[in-house]
């Protein structure tokens, strides 16, 4: 099983199942996202996740290969949802183990930067009136917006 | 009685936008007023090319019956009118040369749905409604209206039309009379066609997501194209589909891992178009 997994049943966030228990571990740190129910100023019912699931989980193992290497902690793991998703459910979990607590809490903060950023994964928000936006998307049409426009929404795109 | 129909390729434009001239613009290795002229030419009687006086000397255009403007710089009005006082017994089928996605079905419907005792057939552009003057019939009575139009310091064909006695009909085929006028258009107009000239087809998958899928109304695709790169592509389907992404907003994913706009594309390969990301 690969260290980067996307499900679209909910997220369990099991250390133990996800074998991040090692004797040589002295700390454990871990990171979940919530749905929550404002994004921007509106009102947001739901959410749906869409990936494009083999480069997805390819990317999110990259990732974590390089917090492992960087850190020098020894597990760790990330789930992150697809589908729909209601308000409170976790979207993403990520869990690490190291010898001690100050690279386990960076690892941790590397992972869910890195995957935020770099990890094809779409989100879709679903407001209060019905309507709908994907995420950092719509904004990006073509013609819509002057140049300067174009700096002020955060595209990070890899590292 | 039904006028004869001419045919009439305005190739006099002075093509300021695109900085080169629009007549020698190829499309699959043919310049865009040979292909115009040999599009009009099987439907009409005679056909004609439309000139400016210091045109006609112009190699391209010398090739062709030409008519040269006899009034100045009135653009295409001007290359109408010269025909019409030319030959005042014909009916004008007149076409602009820019018009790299007319067939000659369109042409056709034009034809087949003409009406001779009106002053002219024209289509509703598919963008605004309003009439289509480079693509359309000038029957013989329409002569002195223009002749009257232009002595009254008018210029403007589309509004000519739009308060002339005209038949105004739709589109069967709605993007065919898309007009290039700049570089990029002409970029985009030539993967679209699918372009290089030389360059063959090769089969090629496309996935969708996210916003895009939305757009392009498919999670994926299969297709035949002659983009080199995931560059020209993405232009082919940005105007097959509509697509209102701009590239530079975009990553490219080839065969299942990141990519480049500038690799070169080969048979067989999927090649994805991913929205900005927003996990987590």
């Amino acid at each position: 099983m690969g260290r980067f997994r996307l499900q679209d049943t909910p997220i369990v966030a099991d250390a133990r199942g996800a074998r991040l228990t090692d004797p040589a571990n002295g700390g454990y740190v871990s990171f979940e996202g919530w749905v929550r129910d404002h994004n921007e100023g509106r009102a947001v019912r739901r959410l749906e996740y869409e990936a494009m699931s083999g480069l997805a989980e390819r990317e999110g193992e990259r990732i974590i290969a390089e917090a492992c290497a960087r850190f020098g902690v020894a597990h760790a793991v990330c789930v992150h949802r697809v589908g729909g998703l209601e308000i409170g459910e976790m979207a993403v979990w990520v869990g690490v183990a190291g010898g001690h607590r100050d690279e386990a809490f960076r690892a941790c903060r590397y992972i869910i930067d890195e995957v935020k950023h770099r990890v094809p994964i779409w989100k879709k928000e679903h407001y209060e009136h019905g309507d709908s936006g994907w995420v950092n998307c719509e904004r990006c049409a073509t013609h819509a917006h002057d140049h300067d426009h174009r700096h002020d929404t955060p595209h990070a795109h890899g590292s | 009685m039904t006028a004869t129909l001419y045919g009439l390729v305005l190739a006099g434009g002075r093509s300021r936008r695109m900085q080169r001239d629009k007549a020698g613009l190829e499309y699959d290795g043919r310049a865009q007023l040979a292909r115009a002229v040999e599009l009009l030419t099987p439907l009409v009687s005679r056909c004609f090319v439309s000139v400016r006086g210091d045109q006609q000397d112009d190699p391209q255009r010398a090739a062709y019956a030409t008519i040269a403007d006899r009034l100045g710089e009135l653009g295409p009005i001007g290359g109408i009118h010269a025909a019409q006082q030319e030959h005042p017994q014909a009916a004008w089928l007149v076409l602009a040369c820019d018009l790299p996605f007319l067939d000659a079905a369109t042409l056709q419907q034009l034809i087949a749905a003409r009406a001779p005792q009106r002053l002219a057939s024209a289509f509703r552009s598919s963008h605004d409604g309003k009439p289509e003057p480079l693509c359309a019939i000038y029957e013989p009575a329409s002569a002195p209206a223009i002749a009257a139009w232009i002595a009254a310091g008018n210029k403007c064909p589309r509004s000519f039309l739009a308060q002339a006695d005209a038949l105004l009909l739709d589109l069967h085929s709605p993007a065919a009379l898309d007009n290039i006028n700049t570089p990029e258009e002409y970029q985009q107009a030539r993967a679209r066609l699918g372009g290089g000239g030389s360059r063959s087809l090769r089969p090629l998958k496309v996935r969708y997501f996210a916003l895009l899928r939305e757009q392009a109304g498919r999670g994926e695709e299969a297709l035949q194209s002659a983009a080199a790169t995931p560059r020209e592509l993405y232009a082919e389907l940005q105007a097959r589909h509509g697509l209102k992404l701009a590239p530079e907003f975009l990553r490219v994913a080839v065969n299942d891992d990141f990519g480049s706009w500038s690799q070169s594309l080969e048979a067989g390969d999927t090649v994805a178009f991913l929205p900005p990301v927003a996990g987590g």
